[in-house]
């Protein structure tokens, strides 16, 4: 630590930062623009000025950008010197000549750190008297809105886009006070993670375009603490409401698992809660039954004895865990193919074992040698591929650090990285979004990519088992073994269970961690509360074991083959299904249910990592929707505690998760913690059109959240926070008042409870029995028949964010993409395997491996089909 | 031109306009420096040494010490290859013109200059990064470099040493920042020209992401005479301690406008009266911009300053580029700010607040003045804008170099700038 000298008071601080990181993690108010704490300096803005000077006995001091100037020992700065007080006021006035006066129409009014920061330096008069420079705002799709009068030229927005994201479709354009941040023409943004830039930016130049729809200014909507549900990596998220509507998702940091970002289907799928689609009341055989109605032939079908639950990978623990008790245990199955069941219960004893933890997503930021066998990250596990964007730079952070460019210094970095890469390994069945970062791709079919992860542990430990030699494995064993933190990332996508094996042992092999990538946001968790595959279910009513049914959250039709689940839906005498929107299997059930989406509801997910997070129900519907586990749950458990309480005695394993966030009876001085932001007036006037005296705020009791602005005006622990705000920081970027430095963990620690922590590696004979040695046979491509692989899609694979109105507009239409002469793009075709016979059009991959093809994997009519699956392709008549 | 004055960088060229051709050249002494250090004559550290006792001052405007920025290039075997040496040739700053003479008049001597150069900061691979409006330079520097090829003064093993250096040329798509060194190096990588911090000093980090220093095109031509006749005698071409002759040039209302190679620390009166002739008959002298339109203006009481890097400070200004520009009685000295102004304005990358923001605003109020609708305290808001300008404030030295002529401009001419303001109009128009 360095003692630096700020207004003659001294602070210790980090001395590989720089000045600006210090002041404010010493919570000292200095204004800043451009510089994030996840994208460094770069001394655009000029507005972190202080005054520095060369030792105590210099009073005249230079203006210094505190953001460009290290925290070195014995730095003596001002930041209430009067010339820099005006020079900072002055630079704020500079931005300001150009923005419009309109705070009062900008989605952005309310949070906007460009309000903050004006208010900050104490600018209040323009003394500019000309007009203004106006821009032509562009149309960049339906999720980011554009409005470049706003711009203040900070760069932020091309910095994060482009050089941290790996966008190219997004730039600066021209130059002095009219630079264009736009698109070279009109269309929508191209990269993944588009709508960060709404965070990003200071302003509102670029605002959320599905919030427009819907507008509420932060201050009237209540928020909750939440977790995404459109993947299995658990990013943390703020969700916020106003009059029963989800109005919109923003960001909330979990220092170890997305930090400041989301990815689009993350931050724009929340709006399948305000679908059309939505069940809302209980429908008994297509009429409306009132909710004791409905409870009432639950009961009854509950207590005939033969009822089986299906549960999902995509309902809460709780929710499960509540079914699981209604019918239970041996009659609970997990509602997960039998396929899938099986890798993911093989992921987790995976995991379990280790000999490395699974990495965060910030750890894997922090490696330096990456191999991916089998994954399309970008389109399985979104948010990994912007972590995986940053740990190629770490080989060559090496060549900075020679250079003595602190690493702050962004763009001194990045001058000396230029386009230099770190080893990234894919191997993949077909090009992936990655591959253009990628020091070398393989493609293959999934035992090839099996056999050459085989060859690679081989490569680095003799004795693990070997079946064939590739030219790559060599390559790629070594970058791992001379790397500081090696990484492997695998998972369920591809379907094999070698695959994952196969990556296991190079992780034992090279020392390395170890990520594998699930489907659903609570795979992990229904695989750990356990139950027979869907299969089971079927056989059992095929049997006449069992009548009925009751179908927790899942649309059997994403899970098999639509005449197996036609088959068994009409065999059920019963079927009872809670969900939240309509869907296939709904429209078959007897009773239906509305559930509550993550939005009405409490409960636990465990993430691909292992981490088991709390979300929290962001507003009380005004009907019948409820959790599920509230739909079914004895009548002796009150409330979300109770649930968790059975839980941890039922399966001891699952604990831990219950210590996820604090309990409802969590309190800070005896007050709930406010799940809206605080106003100076006008609560009372909210509902005055339905009722001018104030109504009761709805009761929560399943949490230490209130329905109400009321409660502490202190900062809650990690899990429990709905939303960042402190004194004069209204914008997102309070989240710096939350954490013990900029960019580092939340005071308190992060969210979360990893469920799997393997005991750290002593010595590698600990591994040698472990190895998994059931190599495939290489791969032989059959004449006249394909082998059927899934291919994802961001936006069209995973089913709920295409209900979202924004993101269905982008969402992928089915196809089978092939790599064949004879056949040509867009082509009609008819593919038929087990699942099914599928006039598709055709999409053609030319570096697909031979005798593979792929569907898009999810996109209806495709969602049920099994893969891997040999098939036939051929001329539509 | 002064035929008693010693003139190694223009002495030979031909006085039709057309370039010193390379038989010419070679008769004259040409291509003797590269053969004096190639041949083993000198190695790397001795050319460096040299240079640095000839103390030779960077030409571009900053007079850094050429010798010392060459020998920060780290050499040797771990140094990330290869090594550049970048011809800042992208001469834009208003009024001056004199790379633009060597370039077009003795393209060899620039050539074997950045051979020498090269040769001494072991650069694999030179760029001469020229401004894309000097069409007739680029001509004649294309033809050049082809001939130096021709002899083996470039490629693959100069004239057997065993050095090799590929040099080519890159025409600016033409921006002012560009001129900067860092600028210029984002410019030839193909990026944006916005700045680069520093450090990472270019010598360390520089094009590419490697090693390399950018010298001026006059700095560069140089060379080769300091390594033909040494040190002693570069330094003895000089009336101050700041080494060699500079070419010094005028523009403004004088009998003579024109360019001329100099002993350095030749006083300004000397070149503004006898060189340039004295102002125009019935004009009347009333201040200059003594090395380009970002140096602050002079009036009459400094005239006999030396015009070096050394001196000029001390009368408040710089030397800059050595060719100034004469301020007369018939000009509206607002009409010049303003023009000053927006020219600067205009070229802001548009990377920090205080320039693109401040330049822009300034360059309204200027106009607004000199259209006759100033008002009271616009003079006020000027100041307090320049102040913003201060070096350490911005970025880059552009914005400093536009608050020099303005603030000075205000400080000398405060008189005619509060007429136009009481008068709501241009007196001069």
């Amino acid at each position: 630590m360095a003692t630096v000298y700020i207004d003659n008071k001294p602070y210790q601080m980090d001395p590989e930062e720089n000045l600006l990181h210090g002041c404010l993690s010493q919570g000292l108010n200095l204004p800043y623009f451009c510089w994030h704490p996840a994208l460094g300096s770069v001394g655009a803005c000029r507005q972190c000025a202080v005054k520095q000077f060369k030792d105590e006995h210099d009073s005249q001091g230079k203006i210094v950008m505190s953001c460009m100037t290290p925290a070195v020992e014995g730095t003596r700065i001002s930041i209430a010197d009067a010339e820099a007080a005006a020079f900072r006021t002055g630079v704020i006035e500079g931005l300001m000549l150009n923005h419009p006066h309109d705070c009062p129409v900008c989605d952005e009014g309310g949070e906007c750190h460009l309000q903050d920061m004006t208010v900050m330096t104490g600018h209040d008069y323009r003394h500019y008297e000309f007009d203004k420079r106006t821009f032509r705002n562009q149309n960049l799709g339906p999720l980011v809105n554009h409005e470049a009068n706003r711009c203040i030229q900070c760069y932020r927005c091309v910095r994060y886009y482009r050089d941290y994201a790996g966008g190219k479709d997004l730039n600066a354009f021209a130059s002095r006070n009219t630079v264009f941040f736009g698109r070279d023409e009109d269309g929508v943004l191209e990269n993944e993670f588009s709508g960060n830039l709404v965070e990003i930016c200071p302003t509102g130049v670029f605002t959320d375009k599905t919030l427009k729809h819907h507008y509420a200014r932060k201050w009237d909507q209540q928020f909750a603490p939440s977790v995404c549900v459109h993947c299995a990596l658990g990013c943390n998220i703020d969700a916020g409401e106003r009059y029963g509507t989800l109005r919109r998702v923003v960001n909330r940091y979990n220092h170890e698992v997305n930090g400041y970002f989301l990815c689009d289907r993350g931050r724009f799928g929340y709006e399948f809660v305000n679908s059309e689609r939505r069940l809302r009341q209980p429908l008994l055989n297509g009429k409306p039954v009132s909710s004791a109605g409905a409870r009432l032939h639950l009961d009854e079908c509950a207590a005939s004895g033969r009822v089986i639950g299906i549960g999902s990978p995509r309902a809460s623990l709780e929710a499960n865990f509540a079914l699981r008790t209604l019918v239970g245990p041996e009659r609970f199955y997990s509602g997960m193919a039998d396929d899938q069941a099986k890798l993911a219960s093989r992921m987790i004893e995976i995991l379990r074992r280790g000999p490395m933890p699974t990495p965060t997503l910030r750890e894997i930021e922090e490696c330096d040698a990456v191999f991916i066998l089998g994954e399309d990250i970008t389109n399985v596990a979104p948010r990994m591929a912007l972590s995986l964007r940053q740990s190629v730079r770490q080989q060559p952070m090496e060549i900075a650090k020679r250079a003595n460019v602190p690493l702050w210094m962004d763009h001194g970095v990045r001058d000396a990285l230029q386009d230099a890469k770190g080893p990234l390994f894919i191997a993949t069945p077909y090009s992936t979004r990655l591959d253009e970062v990628a020091t070398a791709t393989f493609r293959g079919a999934p035992d090839d990519l099996a056999r050459l992860g085989f060859a690679v542990a081989h490569a680095l430990d003799p004795e693990a088992p070997s079946g064939q030699d590739f030219p790559l494995a060599a390559e790629i064993a070594n970058a791992l073994k001379t790397a500081k933190k090696p990484l492997i990332i695998s998972g369920m996508s591809c379907g094999s269970e070698a695959v994952m094996e196969a990556a296991a042992n190079v992780a034992m092999a090279a020392q390395a961690a170890l990520s594998l990538t699930a489907p659903e946001c609570n795979t992990v968790g229904a695989a750990l509360i356990g139950g027979s595959p869907l299969t089971a279910a079927f056989e059992a009513i095929r049997d006449g074991r069992t009548d009925t049914v009751i179908i927790l959250e899942n649309d059997l039709y994403r899970r098999a083959p639509a005449s197996e689940v036609d088959t068994f839906l009409s065999a059920a005498k019963h079927v009872i299904v809670l969900d939240h929107l309509a869907n296939p299997t709904t429209e078959k059930a007897e009773l239906q249910l509305p559930a509550g989406t993550f939005a009405e509801s409490d409960g636990t997910f465990i993430s691909s990592e292992g981490r088991a997070q709390r979300f929290f129900q962001v507003f009380a519907p005004d009907n019948e929707v409820l959790a599920s586990w509230r739909w079914l749950k004895p009548e002796s458990w009150k409330n979300l505690d109770d649930v968790l309480a059975a839980l941890s005695k039922a399966l001891p394993e699952l604990a831990p998760a219950s210590y996820a966030a604090p309990s409802s009876a969590f309190r800070i001085a005896g007050a709930k913690i406010p799940r809206s932001p605080h106003r100076e007036s006008g609560r009372t006037a909210v509902l005055v059109n339905i009722d001018i005296s104030e109504p009761k705020t709805p009761e929560d009791p399943d949490s230490a959240l209130s329905f109400s602005m009321e409660g502490t005006p202190d900062k809650p622990p990690a899990p429990l926070i709905p939303f960042f705000w402190s004194p004069g920081w209204n914008s997102i970027q309070a989240v710096n008042t939350y954490q013990k430095e900029p960019g580092g963990p939340l005071r308190g620690g992060d969210a979360g409870v990893r469920m799997f922590e393997p005991a750290a590696p002593n010595g590698r004979s600990s591994n040698r029995q472990a190895w998994f040695s059931a190599i495939p046979p290489a791969f032989e491509p059959r004449a006249g028949e394909w082998l059927l692989l899934p291919m994802y899609h961001f936006i069209g694979s995973e089913e709920l964010s295409v209900a979202a109105r924004g993101l269905a507009e982008l969402a992928t239409k089915p196809y089978v993409a092939v790599n064949r002469a004879d056949l040509a793009d867009g082509a009609e075709v008819e593919v038929s395997c087990a699942s099914g016979t599928f006039r598709l059009p055709v999409r053609l991959q030319p570096d697909l491996p031979q005798g593979v093809a792929c569907l898009s994997a999810g996109v209806a009519p495709l969602s049920g089909v099994t893969m891997p699956a040999w098939g036939k392709i051929e001329r539509a008549k | 031109m002064t035929s008693s004055i010693e003139k190694p960088l223009t002495g030979k060229v031909p006085l039709d306009g057309s370039a010193l051709d390379l038989p010419a050249y070679e008769q004259a002494g040409g291509y003797q420096a590269i053969r004096k250090v190639l041949s083993g004559g000198m190695t790397p550290k001795a050319v460096i040494a040299e240079v640095k006792n000839a103390n030779l001052r960077g030409r571009g405007g900053a007079g850094f010490p050429t010798g010392s920025k060459w020998s920060f290039v780290p050499v040797g075997k771990d140094v990330p290859n290869p090594t550049y040496l970048v011809v800042n040739a992208d001469e834009m700053e208003p009024g001056t013109f004199k790379d633009r003479f060597l370039m077009e008049r003795n393209p060899h001597q620039l050539i074997e200059g950045a051979i020498v150069a090269s040769f001494a900061i072991e650069a694999d691979i030179a760029y001469i990064f020229l401004r894309g409006e000097y069409t007739l330079a680029a001509e004649r520097l294309t033809r050049a470099i082809a001939e130096a090829y021709e002899r083996n003064y470039l490629g693959k093993n100069i004239l057997g040493s065993g050095y090799s250096l590929e040099l080519h040329l890159h025409l600016s798509a033409g921006r002012y920042i560009c001129g900067d060194e860092t600028g210029l190096l984002n410019a030839l990588e193909g990026k944006r020209a916005n700045l680069r911090a520093k450090p990472p000093f270019p010598v360390v980090v520089g094009l590419f992401g490697k090693p390399t220093v950018v010298n001026n095109v006059e700095t560069i031509s140089c060379v080769p005479h300091i390594i033909n006749n040494g040190a002693e005698w570069f330094h003895g071409l000089s009336r101050t301690k700041d080494g060699g002759t500079k070419l010094y040039g005028v523009s403004g209302k004088v009998k003579r406008p024109g360019l001329w190679e100099l002993p350095m620390g030749t006083t300004v009166r000397e070149i503004l009266e006898e060189h340039a002739g004295g102002m125009r008959d019935g004009v009347k002298f009333r201040g200059l911009l003594p090395g380009g339109s970002s140096t602050p203006f002079i009036v009459e009481e400094h005239l006999d300053t030396p015009m070096d890097f050394t001196e000029m400070p001390k009368v408040g200004s710089r030397l800059g580029t050595g060719t100034m520009i004469v301020l007369d009685d018939q000009t509206c000295p607002v009409g010049m700010a303003w023009n000053m102004t927006k020219f600067f304005a205009r070229e802001s990358c548009g990377f920090c607040t205080p320039c693109w923001s401040g330049l822009g605003w300034a360059e309204r109020i200027l106009l607004s003045i000199e259209n006759g609708h100033g008002k009271p305290d616009d003079l006020g808001k000027l100041s307090a804008q320049a102040k913003m300008w201060g070096p350490g404030a911005t970025f880059c030295a552009l914005a400093p170099g536009a608050a020099d002529p303005l603030e000075t401009a205000m400080k000398y001419f405060r008189a005619d700038f509060e007429r136009h303001i009481a008068e709501q109009r241009c007196p001069w128009r």
